[in-house]
C-alpha cells in the first residue's frame, strides 16, 4: 500500500520533560519521525513542553508549540493548525494518555482529526493489565496466573492458591507505588494490607512471580497489511523482578536456543497481528522459565520505546524512522534498508558485534532512597556498549558510566569480604555486577552466585574469564606480560588504565605505547545491520581489536565532538541538542563531523547527524586512539557537559588542539582558586572563599569567610555532595563525608550569601565582541542549585542597573578569559549588590532553553565563532519573545518513597518544561512566585 | 576465552593465497571445502546438520557459538555435515537446562574440524566482495605451502554432484502408514523437520534415494512427490531432472524446495547457475507475489535459476522474489499442480513465516486426488 495522499499535515505529541522511565530517547523518537513525515513532503506540527528537546527545534517541524502536555494545548493547536491526522505513538505513555484523553472528550472527531499508527482500542487492549490479561488468554497466550482480589480476605485466598512466591500490584496506582514481592507466607499479610490501601479502589492483583525467570524484550515493525519483523531480540541480564530499565541487557539475546527463539517470535507475531489497527514499531516482553523453557507474555507497548530506541542504536535500524512512514500508509517492502540503501527495508537485522546496555543510576543523589532494584524503575540514564565479545562489551559499558569504574572494577576501594558480598548479592543493587566479579575474585562458584541472582551461568562464566584474565595479568608488570596475554587482555575490554593498576608500575600512557609498539590498536568495525553481508554505507562504527579496519578517514579536514555520556542529573538532554548543533555548524563549516559518545537515547549518535559517528566510551583511551586514527583538526569539548570538558586537560597534554577557549583559559574558570584571582584582579566581587585539605583547616576557613558557608569539593557536577552548613559541628561531619566519598579532593568553602537573588547570564564571545543570549533571573533564592529553582527568562525583578552590572561583568570575565565560544555565569545579588559564584566556559544547562526562547540559533553560531569561522558581526540576532519564558524544573521523587524532598546547593531535578507568559500579572507565575521556596534545606 | 586450557593454533587459507591465524577448535587436523556464511544468530546446530551444507567450509557471522550447547533433538540430519568451521568466538561454557552437551564435545565427536578467533567480519566482506572460493583449515599442518598444495586438490562447486554422499542408501518410511495422502519424497539430502513438517500433516511418506527412478517411486502410489533439498550444482543431476519431468508428466502433484526448487526449474529447461557468494541466514525477505505479504524466510543455496530464462518461459510463472536482490524465490508450473520455493519454509533454524505452503501443497494434494 503506497503512501496515504489524504494525509497532509501530521501532529507529533512529544513526551514533556524529563522523568525517570521517560527521558530523552522519546526526543530521538520523535525527532526521527517528524524527519521522516518531512521527507514525504507532510506538514508537521510538534507539541512538547521540553525545551531541551531536538525535537522541538524549529529546524525538526514546520510548527513546534512548547506548550505544556494538556488537552487545552492540542485544542488550541487544532484552532490553529490544520491538522490530518495525529502520530500519538512517539511521545511515550505521556503522549499514549494524552491522546486517549482528548479522544475521550471526542475533540479529535471534532476537529475531524485521525490518529494514525495506532487506534484507542488497541491502546487499551495493550495498556490494561486486565484487558491484556484477558486478551492473551483468549489467544492462548500464557501469562502467569493471577487472580483480582478487592478484600484481604480474598486476597489471602487468592495467594493460597498461586503460590509464593508471588506479587502484589495495587489497581491505578502511578509507577508501581505499594506494590512489590512477596517471598513467603509471613510477608502476605503485611503486603496485602499496603496494596489495598495504596489502591484507590481498594482493589490488588495478586500475581504469580516469576522469580529467576529470563526476561526477553523483541523489538517488532508490523504494517498496515500485517507484514511483520523483529529487529532485535534484547536479553536482560537480570533475570524477571528487575524493571527492564534497570536490567543490564544484551542483544543479541546469548542464550536462546533457535527453537526457544522461534516460539517466542511466532508468539510476538500473533499478539502484534491481533492488536487491532497498528502500524508502526511495537515492543513484546516474555519470561522464560529455564527449567523447561515455558514462555509467558509480559506485556506489549504498542509504541516506540526505551528499547526501541535502544534497538535502534544496537542494530543501525531506525525504528522511529520507519515506523513514522508505515503510520501513513506505506509498507514495509516498498521501503529501503535505510543503512545499505540497496536492501529492504522488510528484512531482520543480523548482528555480529554484542551490545551491553548497562543503566546509570543516581541514588547520591536521593538520600534515604530504596536502593534495592525491582518493579518501579530507578535509573536516570544508560549507556550502550559494542564490542566483539561479551565481555568487551560489559567492560566497555562499565568504561562509559563515567562513575569512576574503569572497567569491571573500581580497584583500590573498599573491598568486601565474601561472606559481605555473599550477604550483599542476595538483593539487587546498582553495584550487584561489580559485586560478583569480587565475589569470583574471592573464589566464589559460579553456581553458587547463580543460586544467589538467578543470572544466567553463561553470563557468569563470562564474567569468571575476566576474572581469570585479571588475576593472571596481576601476576606480570608491563614488562613482562606475554604479547598473548595483553591482546586476549585488550581483546576483553580491559582498559589501559586497569591494566595500569594491575602491573602497578607503570602509567596508562605507557600502556598503550608499549601496545602501539605491538601493533595491539584497535580496529573500527561497522554496524551495518546485515553482518557484512551487504555493502553498507553507513558512517556508524565501534572499536575493537580485531584485523580489519573498517573506518577509512577521509582527506577532508575534521572536528571531533565529545558527548556527555550517559544521562544523569545535572548532565542531561540539553548537551545531546548542543552537540546535535554543533554536528551541524561544523558541517556549515566545511568540516567533516565526527560525533563520539556511548548515549543510546541520544539524537547526536543518530546514525545521520555526523560525517561520523563513533560510538565509544567517553573515556581518555578510546577518544585518543579515534584521534590517533583520524587526526582531526581538533576537538570541541564545550557542548558535552563536564564529562568532555574533563578530557581537555590531557587533549592539551597531547597537543591536540581544543576548538574554542583555550584548556589553561577553561581551568582558570573551573579553578576556585585561580578564577577567584581572576575576578580580584578584574575587580568583580565574589563571596569570600578558601581551600581546604582535612577538617582543621575547614574550620580556619570558615571562620575567615564567615557563616553561614556552602562547603563541596572541587570539579563537580550538579552540586554533588554540596552543604551549606551553619556551624563547627556542622562544618566538621560535612568535610568528614566529604573526605570519606572522594579522599584527597580539595575542598572548597565559600561565605554563603543568605537570602539572596540568582541569576545567571549565558553568552558568546568572539575574541572582539560579546554577545548575552539572555539573563535568566532565578524565582527561589540562591542556595538553590540552579537546575532545581524556576528560573525567568528575561529578568522580571532586578533592577536595569543590576542586570547592566552583570552583563559588564560577564564581557569583562569572558574578555580575560579569551573565550571562543560559551560561556556561562552565575550571579549573587544581595542589596544592590552583584557577586559572580561561578563561571563554566561551555554549553550551559539553559543555554538550548535561551535558543528556543529567543528563537536563535544560538548553538549554531557558537559553534562557527568557536571553529573561527565566523565572529557575531556575521549574524544577525533577532530575539523574538513576547513576553516571559519559564523554566521550571521536574523532578522524580515519586519513584524515591521517604526520600526528603527538599531542596538545597544539590540537584534533584531530572528534567524541565518550558512555559511563556505574556505579563508578570500571569495567574501561573503569581503562584509560582508566591509559593517559592525561601526555607533552604541543609540536609 | 578461558584461561585454563591449552589452545592450539589452527590456520586458514584461501584459495586466492589469502591467510588468517586463528586457534583450533574440535579435531584436530585439516578440512576444506568451498568458503561460505551464514549471517543466522540462533540454530547453529541446525545449520552444521543440515545436509545442503556438504563440501562447505562455514563461517558463522554471529560472535558466538555454543553459548547454549548442543541437544539431541535439534538436528536436521544424523551427523554434522559441513565440512569445516570458522568463527569468532566459542563458548566453552554452555548455557541450557534442557542440552545434552556441549558444541566443544558434539564438534569432536563429529570429527569436526574448526578455527576460532578469526576475524570473521573481514572475511564474509572478503567474500562478498571476492565471491565464494575453495578454502582449507588445519590444526596439524601449520605450513602455508603444504596447506596450498592439499588445497589445490579440493574440487570446485560448480559442476559438483554431492547429493548422493547425503541422501539415503536404502528407502524407508516415515508417518501413519494409515494416512489418507502418500508422499514420495526425493532425497537429495532431505533435512528432518521437512519430513516432519509433511508428516505431522496426516501424510505417509516413503523417502527415496536421490537417484531412484521415477517408475520406482510410483511403486509406492503416491499422491504427490516432494523434491528436496540438497547440496552441490543442480546441474549435472540429469537423472533428477528427468525424474522431475516425468513427474510433471504424469500430472502429479509436486513441492520443491531448494535444490528440488533448482530441478523444477530445469526440468523446464530453465538454466540454474552460480551465484556470486549465495544466500545463506535466518532473515532474507521475500514477498509472495499472490498475495502481496512478505516473509522473513531461511535460506542456504549458492546456486540460484536465472530470472531471464524464467521471465521468457511459456510454462514457469514466477510465485516468489526477494526483496533484496530480486531474486527468483518460487516458481509455479502453469496448468500443472507443480511449485516450487528457494528458500526453506520448514526453517529450523529460522521464522515460521512460511510454513503456509505446506498447506498449499496439501490442498492442492487434495484437489488432484
Amino acid at each position: 500500500m503506497p503512501k496515504d495522499s489524504s494525509i497532509k499535515s501530521v501532529l507529533i505529541i512529544g513526551s514533556g520533560p524529563i522523568i525517570i522511565g521517560q527521558a530523552c530517547e522519546f526526543d530521538y523518537s520523535g525527532s526521527q519521525a517528524a524527519r521522516s513525515l518531512r521527507e514525504e513532503g507532510i506538514r508537521v506540527v510538534l507539541i512538547n513542553s521540553n525545551p531541551a528537546t531536538i525535537m522541538t527545534d524549529p529546524m525538526m517541524a514546520d510548527k513546534v508549540y512548547l506548550l505544556p502536555l494538556t488537552v487545552e494545548s492540542i485544542e488550541q493547536i487544532l484552532e490553529e493548525q490544520q491538522i490530518d491526522a495525529v502520530l500519538p505513538t512517539m511521545g511515550g505513555q505521556t503522549a499514549l494518555n494524552l491522546c486517549k484523553e482528548v479522544d475521550e472528550l471526542g475533540i479529535w472527531e471534532k476537529y475531524n482529526v485521525r490518529l494514525i499508527g495506532v487506534d484507542i482500542k488497541a491502546i487499551d487492549k495493550a495498556e490494561d493489565r486486565e484487558q491484556f490479561r484477558q486478551w492473551m488468554i483468549q489467544l492462548g497466550v500464557p501469562v502467569a496466573p493471577a487472580r483480582t482480589a478487592n478484600s484481604f480476605l480474598e486476597g489471602k485466598e487468592f495467594a493460597q492458591e498461586i503460590g509464593f512466591p508471588l506479587v502484589i500490584r495495587p489497581s491505578f496506582t502511578l509507577g508501581g507505588t505499594g506494590g512489590g514481592f512477596v517471598h513467603s507466607k509471613d510477608e502476605l499479610d503485611e503486603a496485602l494490607q499496603r496494596g489495598l490501601q495504596a489502591s484507590p479502589i481498594h482493589e490488588v492483583l495478586v500475581e504469580k512471580a516469576v522469580l529467576g525467570w529470563k526476561e526477553y524484550e523483541l523489538e517488532l515493525l508490523r504494517d498496515a497489511k500485517d507484514n511483520v519483523v523483529i529487529i532485535c531480540t534484547v536479553e536482560n541480564l537480570d533475570p524477571m523482578g528487575i524493571h527492564t530499565g534497570d536490567s543490564i541487557t544484551v542483544a543479541p539475546a546469548m542464550t536462546l536456543s533457535d527453537t526457544a527463539f522461534q516460539e517466542m517470535r511466532n508468539k510476538a507475531m500473533m499478539m502484534m497481528r491481533d492488536l487491532g489497527n497498528f502500524a508502526g514499531g511495537c515492543n513484546v516482553q516474555f519470561s522464560l522459565n529455564p527449567e523447561n523453557e515455558e514462555l509467558i507474555a509480559i506485556e506489549i507497548n504498542p509504541r516506540v520505546s526505551r528499547s526501541s530506541a535502544l534497538a535502534s542504536k544496537a542494530t543501525g535500524y531506525p525504528i522511529a524512522k520507519i515506523a513514522a512512514k508505515l503510520a501513513i500508509g506505506y509498507t514495509l517492502d516498498e521501503l529501503e534498508n535505510q543503512i545499505t540503501k540497496t536492501t529492504s527495508a522488510f528484512f531482520e537485522p543480523a548482528l555480529d558485534y554484542v551490545i551491553v546496555k548497562m543503566p546509570r543510576w543516581n541514588f547520591d543523589k536521593f538520600k534515604g532512597a530504596d536502593q534495592t532494584l525491582g518493579l518501579q524503575m530507578k535509573s536516570v540514564g544508560e549507556v550502550m556498549s559494542i564490542g566483539r565479545t561479551f565481555p568487551e562489551a560489559l567492560q566497555k559499558a562499565c568504561q562509559s558510566l563515567e562513575n569512576d569504574a574503569l572497567g569491571l572494577g573500581y580497584y583500590g576501594k573498599s573491598a568486601m569480604k565474601s561472606e559481605q558480598l555473599l550477604e550483599r548479592l542476595k538483593t539487587p543493587t546498582w553495584d550487584r555486577i561489580f559485586r560478583i566479579k569480587d565475589a569470583l575474585m574471592e573464589g566464589v562458584s559460579v553456581k553458587h552466585i547463580h543460586q544467589l541472582t538467578y543470572i544466567d551461568k553463561w553470563f557468569l562464566n563470562q564474567i569468571n574469564d575476566i576474572v581469570n584474565m585479571e588475576k593472571q595479568l596481576r601476576e606480570y608488570d608491563l614488562e613482562t606480560v606475554p604479547v598473548q596475554l595483553l591482546s586476549d587482555a585488550k581483546r576483553m575490554g580491559f582498559s589501559d588504565k586497569q591494566l595500569e593498576y594491575l602491573f602497578g608500575n607503570c602509567e596508562e600512557d605507557e600502556v598503550y605505547e608499549k601496545r602501539k609498539q605491538l601493533g595491539i590498536t584497535r580496529t573500527y568495525k561497522m554496524v551495518d545491520t546485515c553482518s557484512a553481508e551487504f555493502e553498507a554505507v553507513t558512517p556508524y562504527f565501534y572499536s575493537t581489536f580485531d584485523t580489519q579496519n573498517e573506518s577509512k578517514p577521509s582527506d577532508r579536514k575534521k572536528v571531533i565532538v565529545l558527548g556527555s555520556g550517559p544521562n544523569r542529573i545535572g548532565q542531561g538532554i540539553e548537551f545531546d541538542y548542543c552537540c546535535t548543533h554543533g554536528l551541524q555548524a561544523i558541517q556549515d563549516c566545511g568540516y567533516d563531523a565526527i560525533m563520539v559518545n556511548c548515549n543510546p537515547e541520544t539524537v547526536s549518535t543518530d546514525f545521520d547527524m555526523a560525517n561520523k559517528l563513533y560510538f565509544e566510551p567517553v573515556f581518555w583511551e578510546h577518544l585518543w586512539e579515534i584521534i590517533e586514527l583520524e587526526k582531526p583538526e581538533g576537538v570541541i569539548v564545550q557542548l558535552g557537559g563536564q564529562t568532555a570538558l574533563k578530557l581537555a586537560k590531557r587533549l592539551e597534554e597531547k597537543g591536540v588542539r581544543i576548538i574554542g577557549t583555550s584548556f589553561d583559559n577553561m581551568d582558570i574558570a573551573e579553578d576556585r582558586g585561580r578564577f577567584s584571582d581572576l575576578l580580584k584582579e578584574l575587580s568583580i566581587p565574589y563571596p569570600k572563599y578558601g581551600t581546604a585539605y582535612n577538617t582543621d583547616d575547614a574550620i580556619e576557613v570558615a571562620k575567615e569567610v564567615g557563616y553561614p558557608v556552602l562547603v563541596r569539593p572541587s570539579y563537580v557536577l550538579g552540586g554533588q555532595r554540596m552543604r551549606i552548613v551553619i556551624n563547627e559541628e556542622e562544618l566538621e561531619a560535612s568535610v568528614l563525608s566529604l573526605l570519606r566519598h572522594l579522599p584527597g579532593n580539595k575542598i572548597l568553602i565559600d561565605h554563603f550569601l543568605d537570602r539572596c537573588q540568582e541569576a545567571e547570564i549565558d553568552g558568546i564571545f568572539d575574541g572582539e565582541n560579546f554577545h548575552v543570549m539572555g539573563v535568566m533571573e532565578h524565582i527561589e533564592p540562591a542556595g538553590i542549585h540552579s537546575g532545581d529553582s524556576n528560573a525567568v527568562l528575561p529578568a522580571f525583578n532586578l533592577s536595569p542597573m543590576e542586570v547592566t552590572t552583570m552583563e559588564y561583568y560577564a564581557e569583562k570575565i569572558a574578555r580575560a578569559l579569551d573565550i571562543r565560544g560559551l560561556i556561562n555565569i552565575q550571579f549573587a545579588i544581595k542589596g544592590g549588590q552583584v557577586f559572580v559564584i561561578e563561571a563554566n566556559p561551555r554549553a550551559s544547562r539553559t543555554t538550548p532553553f535561551i535558543a528556543k526562547a529567543y528563537q536563535v540559533p544560538y548553538l549554531n553560531i557558537a559553534t562557527k565563532v568557536m571553529l573561527g569561522a565566523n565572529k557575531l558581526t556575521d549574524f544577525k540576532i533577532e530575539k523574538k519573545l513576547d513576553g516571559f519564558a519559564i523554566k521550571e524544573p521536574v523532578f522524580s521523587f515519586n519513584k524515591f518513597p521517604g526520600v526528603n524532598k527538599e531542596l538545597g546547593p544539590e540537584m534533584k531535578s531530572t528534567g524541565e518544561a518550558i512555559r511563556f507568559i505574556k505579563d508578570l500579572r500571569d495567574p501561573y507565575f503569581r503562584q509560582l512566585y508566591k509559593e517559592k521556596s525561601m526555607y533552604l534545606s541543609n540536609k | 576465552m578461558p584461561q585454563t586450557r591449552s589452545i592450539q593454533p589452527a590456520i586458514l587459507l584461501l584459495d586466492d593465497g589469502t591467510v588468517y591465524q586463528g586457534k583450533a577448535f574440535g579435531k584436530i587436523g585439516t578440512a576444506a571445502g568451498e568458503l561460505c556464511f551464514n549471517t543466522g544468530m540462533t540454530g547453529y546446530q541446525e545449520v552444521f546438520t543440515d545436509p545442503s551444507y556438504k563440501g562447505q567450509v562455514l563461517i558463522m557471522n554471529n560472535c558466538y557459538i555454543g553459548n547454549y550447547g548442543v541437544k539431541k533433538e535439534d538436528v536436521e540430519s544424523d551427523s554434522v555435515k559441513i565440512s569445516g568451521l570458522i568463527c569468532k568466538n566459542i563458548a566453552y561454557n554452555y548455557s541450557r537446562q534442557m542440552a545434552d552437551g556441549s558444541v566443544e564435545q558434539f564438534l569432536k565427536d563429529n570429527n569436526l574440524v574448526a578455527i576460532y578467533d578469526v576475524d570473521t567480519r573481514a572475511l564474509v566482506a572478503h567474500i562478498r566482495s571476492k565471491g565464494a572460493m575453495n578454502c582449507i583449515i588445519s590444526s596439524e599442518i601449520l605450513d602455508v605451502d603444504q596447506l596450498k598444495a592439499e588445497l589445490a586438490k579440493v574440487p570446485s562447486m560448480e559442476g559438483l554432484a554431492l547429493c548422493a554422499e547425503v541422501s539415503t542408501k536404502e528407502p524407508y518410511n516415515v508417518g501413519d502408514p494409515a494416512a489418507e495422502i502418500r508422499i514420495a519424497v526425493m532425497d537429495n539430502g532431505v533435512k528432518r523437520n521437512m519430513l516432519k513438517c509433511l508428516s505431522e500433516k496426516g501424510a505417509y511418506l516413503q523417502v527415496f534415494p536421490t537417484d531412484t527412478a521415477f517408475e520406482e517411486c510410483e511403486k509406492f502410489k503416491p499422491h504427490a512427490y516432494f523434491i528436496s533439498n540438497g547440496p552441490g550444482d543442480p546441474a549435472p543431476l540429469k537423472y533428477a531432472v528427468d525424474t522431475v519431468k516425468k513427474i510433471l508428466a504424469a500430472n502429479k502433484p509436486m513441492f520443491g524446495i531448494c535444490l528440488g526448487h533448482q530441478l523444477l526449474a530445469l526440468a523446464n529447461d530453465i538454466p540454474t547457475y552460480k551465484m556470486h557468494h549465495g544466500h545463506r541466514g535466518l532473515n532474507h525477505p521475500v514477498k509472495n507475489l499472490a498475495t502481496g505479504r512478505c516473509e522473513i524466510t531461511t535460506q542456504n543455496h549458492g546456486f540460484a535459476v536465472d530470472p531471464k530464462a524464467v521471465a521468457a518461459s511459456q510454462t514457469v510463472e514466477i510465485t516468489h522474489v526477494n526483496l533484496n536482490d530480486s531474486s527468483i524465490e518460487g516458481i509455479r508450473i502453469k496448468n500443472k499442480p507443480a511449485f516450487s520455493v528457494q528458500y526453506h519454509p520448514e526453517s529450523t533454524p529460522g521464522p515460521y513465516d512460511s510454513r503456509y505452503l505446506f498447506d498449499d501443497f496439501f490442498n492442492m494434494i487434495k484437489a488432484n486426488m
